[in-house]
């Protein structure tokens, strides 16, 4: 019997591959904005990444005898290989963004079941897998290029990446400068305050760093773009960021000398990036509007502790993955009332 | 070093009385497990099993002397739910108490040829057969299950079986045909 | 002004309604075949009263309604019945069921009618009930619901709104709004006959923006004084507001327990095509015997509405609609959201079939690969009802239908929203529809299970008993037997006697005279 057709009986006006096309565009501003102030280590690093999801793609799909078509152009592991572009620094060995996306695709999206099966985010799965185990490479950055004694070029940064050959003259570390994150949370350490450290060190600005406060703008703007064109929905990034500037807030009144500003902490780090891309990978977040703005507030809560207590510049990561796995019970307990059915129903 | 024996020895003694506690304030007075096993047997009342209806296969499963895939009209389905209920492993069905009919049936007697010997009377588990002895025999269509107990003993085989037409209210939409069941089938062997 | 509410979900859809409403409503012709299923409304299938030869006349009952809820048939025109019999009936089983079958003789013979006109007032109230249900009015909008039953205001609190229902949400249906352009009095009128048997306080007629003549003829047709009691209410075109329940809440702000039925709430909904049929049934005295239904779609050359005899073969309708079947992809009897396929074009057209939709290939999608769920949820955001299609999908998926009844599946209106807007093309409506059906399909073993296992346990105790009876009675008999097998000692024992007392007699002397004399005498 021929297959029985059900209503609708109309065309579809949407897909999986143009929500992550979409995304991918709202990328595009962060992109050219990185590019300007940081050179072009990230294309090298995002072409590594693109190439690896994609056979690692294509070589678990043929394991698993799913067929090519149409997972391969669904565009989710597009997305996912950019974000780990995004993640990782500019300058660093090619195996590094290598390991990063075949983790990401073989383990933490394929061996899960796949697109639309997997708990946690693949790219901050990749992404946390190598900050642990390669802490040094991880948290070199490269300062914004108008600081830089040298300004490193295409061709050096992929001498470097792809070789390990750094360019005459210089050394790892006059090369690459640790993030505005990363300075006050080492610094506060050793006991200086903020307004200290934000006046001895160059890659601070008045926001939050050098480069860093136009690549965040970008960000927020792909993330307003992707709000109006209903790829995501307002309640992640809003409790998130709100958690975020609600905590700073209370911190820096309670104490500015070693608190920095909530505005820091909003364009610093991967809060606008986790918030509007991250955070809302529709497979891995919560799925009901009120669940989701439980899991922005608890991302939010982890990345402020993180970064204020712990041990990391940056706590998004691990609050993304840490809030995937309380996404069942918190779906389970934001279910919206029915239509008709009391509250308790 | 005799602080930490202590301290330990303590530590057990508290969890161990808190477990016991716990196991006796909160025990489950559960149902006898028969009722629930023959709640979801579809009551055929056949034999395939080989025991003598449903309720004693019932039993049979409880005290595990019998497997819960021997009931061939239950088929799949109740398979499925008796292994949820008992916490076991669903297995395909035994073909050796018999294969899942494609379609529910009941049977027919053809009054031309009865002669009213009641022998099938006598076989149907749940009185379905409608006579007496030298009277016509009729099959009540809405009671019968379809066990097929009456064929055997019929001396003039005037009993068929047929299958149950499905009307507009009986009638339920297919499983949807998708291709992704077809991968994931036999994608992952 | 009347303050509006809006319900949660829905979706803004292309109305592609200007193609069928651009000529006036076209009286289809008479077909030579009329086929008429027993079976047009929810409830009980209806029973005929004709039998095969019969010569009927249009609008004459053939079929009687059977119980209470029921709709009797009548014939849509004048001929003879040629076959009772099954035939296939516009339904997504293309399962045959019976119909009655007239082949028309093109006289269009009515039978005598009794128009009421006004002293439909001064009749007794369940009279007037027994009327429109012996006209066959059923619930014109779909559900085909026998609309008598929804005319009783009850015994509670009485109906303190009756809610017309001019909002025909799907695109491409345009029958209602053509009723309402050409035929507004006809609506008013049903419904004041409505108003009247349900002694409603406030009618309200909703009717969306996108409608903005219907909304104009409805308002003109009212006279000052009707403006009183009818408000003409134009709500927000959003697809599904003419869902009951939905509609409901627009309008009153009330929100339907899931459990109730308008009427617990005094409200009572009709949609406007069965207010006219109403008034038709009782002002004129005709029962329902014709519809309109909107043929449309790209491979039709002349979309419009059309005033139909029920009964007529959607193959007539549609060739005087001028069909083009090589650009016909697929044909849908309802709207492109909720209506089903059809591949037989001999159905006839119901009481319930509102538009015939036909759709070419570059309508419909390419290919049907549903993707894996991403999690999205864009279908929670869409869902009228509130629901949470995607916990639906996996627990249908998984066939565990206590979860889903827990997750309200029964609540689902169909109405297609989620899988519109899906990205991985998920057929989410297919997988509720199964569910449901399915549940259905499990409660009516289940009931018959237990009936059997009742059955079985009296047959068990019955053959208890039967033993238990044949070995009663073979105790007794072998008592009796003993009991006979001692009173034979008691014979010996007498005969033992007997034989002594002649022993004795024998050896007695000779008698007196007296003895011989008794001898001799004897």
């Amino acid at each position: 019997m021929s297959p029985l057709h059900t209503s609708p009986h109309t065309l579809f006006t949407n897909s999986v591959t143009r929500v992550m096309l979409l995304v991918v565009i709202a990328m595009v501003p962060a992109m050219i904005a990185y590019i300007h102030f940081f050179g072009w280590g990230i294309l090298i690093n995002a072409t590594l990444c693109l190439v690896t999801a994609f056979s690692c793609e294509t070589a678990m799909l043929r394991l698993r005898n799913r067929p090519l078509w149409p997972y391969l152009t669904d565009g989710s592991i597009l997305v996912t290989a950019l974000l780990i572009a995004f993640a990782l620094p500019p300058i660093l060995p090619w195996w590094i963004p290598v390991l990063a996306t075949a983790f990401a695709t073989i383990i933490a999206k394929h061996l899960y079941g796949g697109l639309g099966y997997n708990p946690f985010n693949p790219a901050m799965a990749g992404y946390v897998v190598l900050l642990i185990s390669f802490p040094k490479q991880m948290t070199a950055w490269l300062p914004a290029q108008s600081d830089q004694g040298y300004a490193m070029g295409f061709i050096d940064n992929l001498r470097y990446n792809l070789f390990n050959e750094l360019p005459a003259n210089t050394s790892y570390d006059i090369l690459t400068q640790a993030t505005p994150l990363d300075v006050v949370e080492a610094q506060t350490g050793l006991g200086h305050n903020i307004a200290e450290i934000e006046n001895s060190f160059v890659q601070f600005s008045d926001y939050f760093g050098v480069g860093w406060d136009w690549v965040s703008l970008m960000f927020l703007l792909g993330g307003l773009f992707l709000i109006y064109k209903r790829v995501i929905s307002w309640q992640i990034p809003i409790a998130m960021l709100g958690t975020l500037a609600l905590l700073s807030s209370i911190a820096y009144l309670y104490n500015d000398q070693i608190h920095p500003d909530p505005l820091f902490h909003l364009l610093g780090g991967a809060s606008m990036i986790g918030a509007f891309f991250i955070a809302t990978d529709p497979v891995t977040a919560s799925t009901t509007p009120r669940g989701q703005i439980v899991y922005g507030i608890g991302i939010g809560i982890i990345s402020y502790v993180i970064r204020t207590w712990g041990n990391y510049p940056d706590g998004v990561a691990f609050g993304v993955l840490l809030m995937n796995i309380a996404v069942p019970t918190i779906d389970y307990y934001t279910q919206p009332r029915v239509f008709g059915h009391d509250k308790d129903d | 070093m005799l602080e930490a024996i202590l301290v330990l020895a303590g530590l057990a003694v508290v969890f161990g009385l808190l477990l016991g506690f716990a196991a006796i304030r909160f025990k489950i007075e559960g149902d006898p497990v028969v009722d629930k096993i023959d709640a979801i047997l579809p009551q055929t009342q056949c034999g395939q099993c080989t025991y003598a209806g449903c309720r004693p296969y019932a039993e049979a499963i409880a005290s595990g002397e019998a497997d819960i895939n021997q009931c061939p009209p239950g088929g799949e389905q109740v398979i499925i739910e008796l292994a949820d209920l008992l916490d076991r492993e669903p297995k395909p069905l035994n073909e050796e108490h018999g294969t899942e009919k494609e379609a529910k049936t009941v049977v027919i007697i053809d009054e031309e040829i009865c002669i009213g010997c009641t022998l099938c009377i006598q076989a149907c588990p749940v009185d379905a057969i409608l006579g007496a002895a030298k009277q016509m025999h009729t099959v009540i269509a809405d009671e019968c299950t379809g066990c097929d107990l009456c064929i055997p003993p019929c001396p003039v085989d005037c009993i068929y079986i047929v299958p149950i037409e499905e009307t507009l209210e009986t009638w339920t939409w297919p499983y949807p045909d998708s291709e992704q069941d077809q991968e994931e089938e036999t994608g992952d062997a | 002004m009347r303050k509006l509410n809006a319900f949660h979900g829905g979706l803004k859809l292309e109305g592609h309604k200007q193609i069928s409403i651009q000529e006036p409503i076209i009286t289809a012709e008479i077909p030579e075949e009329l086929i008429h299923p027993l079976h047009q409304h929810i409830g009980d299938t209806a029973q005929p009263i004709v039998e095969v030869g019969d010569r009927v006349l249009t609008g004459q009952m053939i079929a009687q309604a059977e119980g209470f809820i029921s709709a009797p048939v009548h014939a849509a025109s004048s001929g003879t019945v040629i076959a009772i019999e099954p035939r296939l009936v516009a339904h997504p089983s293309s399962i045959k069921d019976t119909c009655i079958v007239i082949k028309t003789d093109g006289k269009d013979e009515w039978i005598e009618t009794t128009p009421h006109n006004e002293d439909y007032k001064r009749m007794d109230p369940s009279g007037l009930r027994n009327l429109i249900r012996d006209s066959g009015v059923v619930g014109l909008g779909g559900a085909g619901f026998p609309s008598y039953i929804k005319l009783n205001p009850g015994a509670k609190n009485g109906i303190s709104t009756l809610i017309l229902n001019g909002a025909e949400c799907e695109p491409y249906i345009t029958c209602d709004a053509a009723l309402m352009i050409e035929r507004p009095r006809e609506i008013i009128d049903g419904l004041l006959i409505m108003r009247h048997a349900l002694q409603a306080k406030v009618c309200l007629i909703g009717i969306e923006d996108n409608k903005p003549e219907a909304i104009q003829a409805m308002q003109q047709a009212l006279t000052l004084q009707e403006k009183t009691i009818i408000d003409v209410i134009t709500i927000p075109t959003r697809y599904p507001a003419g869902s009951e329940k939905q509609l409901i809440k627009t309008l009153t702000n009330i929100e339907l327990n899931a459990n109730q039925l308008p009427v617990h709430n005094g409200i009572v909904v009709h949609n406007v095509a069965t207010a006219a049929a109403v008034g038709h049934a009782v002002l004129l005295g005709k029962p329902l015997i014709s519809r309109i239904v909107t043929v449309t779609g790209a491979a039709i050359d002349r979309p419009n509405n059309y005033d139909v005899r029920l009964g007529t073969s959607m193959q007539v309708l549609s060739r005087q609609a001028e069909l083009q079947s090589h650009k016909m992809e697929r044909l849908v009897v309802g709207g492109p959201m909720m209506g089903f396929e059809i591949t037989e074009l001999e159905s006839p057209v119901l009481k319930t079939t509102n538009c015939l939709l036909t759709i070419t290939a570059e309508e419909l999608p390419q290919e049907m690969h549903a993707m894996p769920c991403i999690r999205c949820g864009d279908c929670i955001r869409v869902c009228p009802a509130n629901l949470l299609p995607q916990q639906l999908y996996w627990h249908a998926r998984a066939k565990d239908f206590e979860k889903l009844q827990q997750y309200s599946l029964f609540d689902c209106i169909e109405c297609g929203c989620c899988t519109y807007v899906c990205p991985s093309h998920i057929p989410l409506v297919h997988y509720y529809r199964f569910a449901k059906t399915e549940i259905g399909a499990q409660e009516r073993d289940r009931k018959k299970s237990d009936i059997a296992r009742q059955r079985h346990e009296f047959n068990q105790y019955r053959a208890e008993r039967k033993k238990q009876d044949d070995e009663e009675r073979r105790r007794k008999k072998k008592e009796l037997l003993k009991k006979s097998q001692q009173s034979e000692h008691k014979q010996d024992a007498i005969a033992a006697a007997l034989a002594r007392v002649n022993a004795k007699k024998e050896k007695a002397p000779a008698n007196t005279d007296i003895d011989n004399k008794k001898e001799t005498n004897q």
